[in-house]
């Protein structure tokens, strides 16, 4: 790569899925984010049942991103060839774990305020 | 990384509105000129040059001059030859990349005159200009092949996926019948340069490994026929894909170069070093020599002690810029320098063409060096790539040093060539990368 900045990097990304998706996405991403910071601070603490599901889930997250990645690029478990595959693969599966349970902790969250009870 | 004030911006809140708050900032300080620039052929490097000119210059009239309306990107060519991608994924307008305060003339440049500084089109268009690029790309001259036509792609084991889309598609045709079938699979290269000299290999690894994977292995006879004595042009390269030939069973033969095919007989001629010599073959991948255009080898321009079978423009191997004409500047396939017939070196050449352009209008003298870097993902299975990346000292000079092997089949080789190599060369394009 020439330079590899992160203004390249973002030229890149917008090549990949259009100005307009990346952009939504990169909203969506913080909208999250601001939602579940949202969530914490309003309940002034972390509800252990809802991170509890979310951490049930992050395992779905994690197949489900790494099978993603497969399926769009025709390749499998069986083409990882070296180390720095392996890290990739497991980046890929942080990555989709890591997000998925914040979305399932967030949107629990919006749809039932916790209950005194959840508190620990 | 190296992060500029503008780029934080973007990354950081509000990307968008501070990316183009800061286009716009630097628009402010583009360099004011009259200049009248020409720029013959709008494929990689026309377009990705045009942009960073529009960008950097105001009121510089820039002229392109290219009768393709449809832009390739050819990178694509081989997923296609590999049943991997459709025609149309290789496909796009070539309006759509072009700067909007660019004149387009949509015809081809038929005459150059160096000395009365003017470039006439096929229309009968004349066309001044105080800087020329010349960013043609290569002509394919399958009629350098005896018995070879297009007409005959897809049919009797013929391919040539260097042809364009609907060829490369026709190429997959007669390569599945191969890999189902089985038989002898000849996979040639022509003598002269090339464009991705690792393409012809590419081409054999996928099929030879879609064979395999319908159980078919046993059935073909994979012979990769080199045009010398190497299977590829940097020595420590052409040694690892020996091993990996080795390993995968697939045969190599040097200084076979194809001369004629007989698609009736499916019979091919090679003139070797002891004379000629036919193979029968049930599959024969062709890639005819390649050779500037007439335009530019009627004009004067190419070198006159190199090449000369070829035409390649006698240009500066560091700068770009012509050798007997200091206002010209090549860029791309038609480029006469050692090594860099790539869409990764036009994205290295395209600067340093900016770079001494933009100098050269100023007054001044450009600094920006190309130092021959040609990156090529070869692929050596559907899943796996090596990132090899070489200047024009046959360095291995990997982007990632320690991270990405590039002598190694990896998966995140792949990757980058499946997702990430479109996107980059279309921000190229862009003039962004
Ligand atoms: C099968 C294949 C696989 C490849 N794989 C890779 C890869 O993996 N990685 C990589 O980096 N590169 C790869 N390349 C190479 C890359 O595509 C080329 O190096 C790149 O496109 C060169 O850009 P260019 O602008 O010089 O030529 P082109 O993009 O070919 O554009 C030349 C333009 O000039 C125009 N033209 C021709 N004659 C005239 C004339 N007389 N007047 C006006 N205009 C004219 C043409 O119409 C065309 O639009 C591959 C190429 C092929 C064929």
């Amino acid at each position: 790569m020439k330079e590899l900045s992160f203004g390249t990097l973002i030229a890149v990304f917008e090549e990949m899925m259009g100005r307009g998706l990346f952009w939504a996405l990169v909203a969506v991403a913080a909208l999250i984010t601001l939602a579940y910071v949202y969530v914490l601070i309003r309940d002034r603490a972390v509800s252990w049942r809802k991170f509890l599901l979310a951490q049930l889930s992050m395992p779905v997250g994690a197949i489900l991103a790494v099978l993603f990645v497969q399926y769009i690029t025709h390749s499998g478990f069986r083409d990882v060839g070296g180390p720095v595959d392996a890290i990739i693969m497991l980046v890929i599966a942080i990555l989709g774990a890591i997000g998925m349970a914040i979305l399932v902790y967030t949107v629990q969250s919006l749809m039932r305020h916790s209950s005194s009870s959840e508190m620990p | 990384m190296n992060l500029d004030r503008r780029q934080f911006l973007a990354l950081t809140g509000g990307g968008l509105i501070a990316s183009q708050a800061g286009g716009s900032a630097a628009k402010a300080q583009a360099v004011k000129t009259s200049a009248n620039i020409v720029i013959l052929g709008v494929g990689a490097a026309g377009t990705a040059l045009a942009n960073r000119l529009s960008e950097r210059l105001d009121g510089a009239r820039i002229t392109l001059v290219d009768a393709r309306k449809e832009h390739l990107y050819q990178p694509g060519l081989s997923l296609v030859a590999a049943g991997l991608k459709p025609p149309g994924y290789v496909v796009s307008q070539t309006k759509q990349w072009l700067p909007s305060d660019v004149a387009w003339v949509e015809e081809r440049a038929a005459q150059i005159d160096p000395e009365s500084k003017k470039v006439t089109t096929e229309g009968g268009t004349t066309l001044e200009y105080d800087y020329l690029v010349v960013a043609t790309g290569l002509v394919l001259d399958h009629d350098a092949i005896e018995g070879f036509s297009l007409d005959l792609v897809g049919t009797d084991g013929v391919g040539a996926l260097y042809a364009g889309p609907q060829y490369a598609e026709k190429t997959w045709r007669a390569a599945q019948a191969f890999s189902e079938k089985g038989g002898v699979g000849l996979f040639t290269r022509p003598a002269t340069e090339m464009k991705c000299a690792g393409a012809p290999l590419k081409h054999a690894f996928l099929i030879d490994d879609i064979a395999r994977r319908a159980g078919n292995a046993g059935k073909t006879d994979m012979r990769y026929m080199a045009n010398n004595n190497s299977l590829f042009g940097v020595p420590i390269v052409a040694e690892k894909v020996r091993m990996l030939f080795q390993h995968r069973g697939i045969a190599p033969v040097y200084s076979h170069v194809l001369k004629s095919i007989d698609p009736g007989a499916r019979r091919a001629v090679f003139d070797t070093p002891d004379g000629q010599a036919e193979m029968d073959y049930d599959y024969i991948h062709v890639i005819p020599p390649q050779r500037a255009p007439d335009v530019v080898r009627n004009s004067g321009l190419s070198w006159a002690d190199k090449w000369t079978d070829q035409g390649w423009v006698e240009a500066d191997a560091k700068t770009m810029r012509h050798l007997r004409y200091p206002e010209i500047f090549a860029v791309g396939d038609v480029a006469g320098v050692p090594k860099g017939k790539t869409a990764a070196s036009v994205k290295w050449q395209v600067p340093v063409v900016e770079d001494h352009l933009v100098a050269a209008i100023g007054g001044g003298e450009g600094t920006a060096v190309y130092n021959g870097y040609t990156s090529c993902p070869l692929i050596t299975r559907i899943g796996r790539a090596m990132l090899i990346e070489f200047d024009y000292g046959n360095n291995l000079v990997p982007s990632f040093p320690g991270v990405i092997a590039p002598l190694e089949e990896l998966w995140i080789s792949w990757l980058m060539k499946e997702i990430a190599l479109k996107a980059t060369y279309n921000a190229m394009l862009r003039g962004r990368a």
